[in-house]
């Protein structure tokens, strides 16, 4: 019985192909919005996600503004700090302003960072050439600098800066890599500059204090736990001072991004989704009028001993294939869209499996509320009238 | 003959606004196995309101009405379908065949809501249409059919369920003189085989054709004998 309906429902809507076509155009427009929005928006997520990502989830950055007693972390801060459960290892950094001097070209008020071997072992990605500081450069304190893309372009202009000396603060060090530029996503950017082994900058920048210190976790699940302990270690050395230090977690900012992006896509499917609300009135009106011209017919079929349920049945079936198959040519549609859109913006294009079944079971849904009045209609029809009307 | 219709004191009246029409009055009639009925009667006189109530495409305001042993009056819209199909074989003045379907899909159509496999409805149509002479023209559309094929083809239809009652509205009144006879050529073949029918018209010369005939005037039927 219902394979009847449907091959019915089909022949009709075969015959009437333009008038079938027009009106999935509706759905079709709406299937292919939603596609496309959700995925473009799913696709950028991901993409800034994954950048963001690779700045590190595992990492937990501590900001030590100190109080006036004690003006930042020193290094048996550190190794309190060390002792704390689920961390992989610290990376702090000191920061100092100074002037450097490459053959006689002075670079004033540049930032000069110290920092340790964890640092560079946390992203493999951060050097462009030579080496990054290692555990020897610490121990014993070596004069040694990394420098970021924009200093070697002003410094170093057509030569290798490997091997070449440099004036920082008055002392000369030794340059032994550079950084990588720094992508377009990077909340923070490499490009100009400079890193000494911390403890070298400890001896020799005139600074005192660590203010900042990257703390990496072996397990990113008990980063909260790891998150507390640490601040039990820090008001204890902060002598339980107010605003004495702040903690930024990395894995936390991720997670309110990713949330603020599914809440901007469901605001865009929501927009999307009133296209298809229009197009299911539109199947609605083809309905209607479709059931007016084929009074007769429905009159027959009930003269014929076709049950309200049956004629009742076709219709909405025939609603439904209409609905369906603009779901589906629209989810086509969708995706072509937003594979475009995906290489002309550059970020990464894959269509998920909840995506699709969402626009079909949609478009599903539209073709059976709004197929119900006509197809309600038209299985109320008195065959008396209908047959009649020829 | 057993009989297959009864009715009793059936009345039919409709609203037109406030007012009550009563179309029916009072109408009794009988209807055997094997009978060829007539019911002659103007434009007007409510034959086709009787056509509609024994067709049960309507039901009457008061009396009672038994076809094939079934109260009409008990039964609700599902069972009324049913009936249709199993009892009556529709047979209307503008043949009402589906123009987009063949003329074998015309013919499995009532089939199809009885509930038959495609395979048998296709053997039952089939068979059907050769029977009537149109085997050659099982796979054309109505619009390549002449008046007195696409007939041929709407009895057909209205034989392919084996029904009770062959119920034809004016089924000549569509067609020429010599098709026409045709058909009613056809009806009386059909009705020595044992087939009942009941043939509504206003025609005369139709209606002497049939074994019985009862006049409907303004909603009253009598019936005189026809030798």
């Amino acid at each position: 019985m219902l394979l009847e309906s449907i091959r019915m429902s089909w022949e009709n809507i075969i015959s009437n192909k333009l008038r079938s076509f027009l009106t999935m155009l509706g759905i079709v427009i709406g299937v292919a919005s939603i596609i496309a929005l959700i995925t473009i928006v799913q696709g950028a997520t991901y993409s800034i996600s994954e950048e963001v990502t690779s700045l590190g989830v595992n990492k937990i950055t501590v900001n030590a503004t100190g109080t006036p007693l004690k003006q930042g972390l020193s290094e048996e801060d550190l190794k309190n700090i060390a002792k704390v459960n689920n961390i992989s290892g610290l990376s702090p950094t000191i920061s100092g302003m100074t002037n450097i001097v490459y053959q006689g070209q002075v670079k004033e008020k540049v930032t000069v960072q110290g920092k340790n071997e964890v640092y560079f072992q946390s992203d493999s990605s951060l050097l462009q050439s030579g080496r990054g500081i290692n555990i020897l450069d610490l121990e014993s304190k070596n004069q040694v600098a990394v420098l970021g893309r924009d200093i070697v372009k002003e410094l170093y202009f057509g030569v290798d800066p490997i091997g070449k000396e440099l004036m920082i603060h008055g002392t000369t060090y030794t340059v032994i890599g550079t950084l990588a530029s720094s992508s377009h996503f990077s909340l923070t950017s490499n490009n100009k500059a400079v890193i000494i082994p911390y403890t070298t900058a400890l001896r020799s920048l005139g600074v005192k204090n660590i203010s900042s210190l990257d703390v990496f976790l072996l397990d990113t699940n008990l980063a909260d736990d790891t998150v507390n302990n640490i601040k039990r270690v820090l008001n204890s050395t902060f002598n339980y001072k107010d605003n004495a230090y702040t903690i930024f977690n990395m894995g936390d900012m991720i997670e309110s991004f990713q949330s603020m992006m599914s809440i901007l896509s469901l605001l865009l499917a929501g927009i999307a989704g009133i296209s298809l609300v229009v197009g299911g009135i539109g199947i609605m009106n083809m309905m209607l009028v479709s059931i007016t011209e084929r009074t007769t017919e429905i009159g027959l079929r009930k003269a014929l001993g076709a049950t309200p349920n049956r004629i009742q049945l076709q219709f909405i079936i025939e609603s439904i294939f209409l609905s369906i198959f603009g779901g589906l040519i629209g989810l086509i549609l969708g995706s072509l869209v937003a594979y475009v859109a995906s290489i002309l913006i550059g970020v990464g294009f894959s269509i998920q499996v909840s995506t699709i079944a969402l626009a079909v079971g949609f478009s599903a849904i539209v073709g059976i509320v709004f197929g119900y009045m006509p197809a309600r209609k038209a299985s109320r029809l008195n065959p008396i009238d209908a047959l009649r009307s020829l | 003959m057993p009989e297959i219709l009864n009715m009793q004191n059936i009345c039919k009246s409709y609203y037109m606004g406030e007012e009550e029409i009563e179309v029916l009055h009072d109408v009794n009639l009988t209807v055997s196995t094997g009978d060829f009925l007539s019911i002659l009667g103007p434009s007007g006189s409510g034959k086709s309101t009787m056509m509609n109530i024994i067709g049960c495409l309507d039901v009457p305001s008061a009396g009672k009405y038994l076809l094939s042993g079934h109260d009409i009056e008990d039964l609700d819209e599902i069972e009324l379908a049913q009936v249709r199909n199993k009892e009556i074989g529709f047979i209307f003045q503008n043949f009402q065949l589906l123009p987009r379907m063949t003329a074998r899909q015309n013919v499995e159509l009532p089939l199809i809501y009885s509930g038959l496999s495609s395979s048998e409805r296709k053997k039952r149509s089939q068979s059907i249409l050769e029977r009537i002479g149109l085997s050659d023209k099982m796979k054309n559309l109505p619009t390549q059919l002449s008046g007195g094929q696409q007939q041929r083809v709407a009895i057909a239809r209205a034989l392919v369920t084996e029904p009770t009652i062959l119920l034809a509205d004016e089924p000549t009144g569509a067609l020429d003189q010599k098709t026409g006879t045709q058909v009613i050529e056809l009806f009386e073949e059909l009705n020595r085989d044992g087939r009942t029918i009941i043939m509504i018209t206003h025609d005369q010369n139709i209606a002497r054709h049939a074994s019985r005939v009862v006049n409907i005037l303004d909603g009253y039927l009598t019936e005189k004998e026809v030798l």
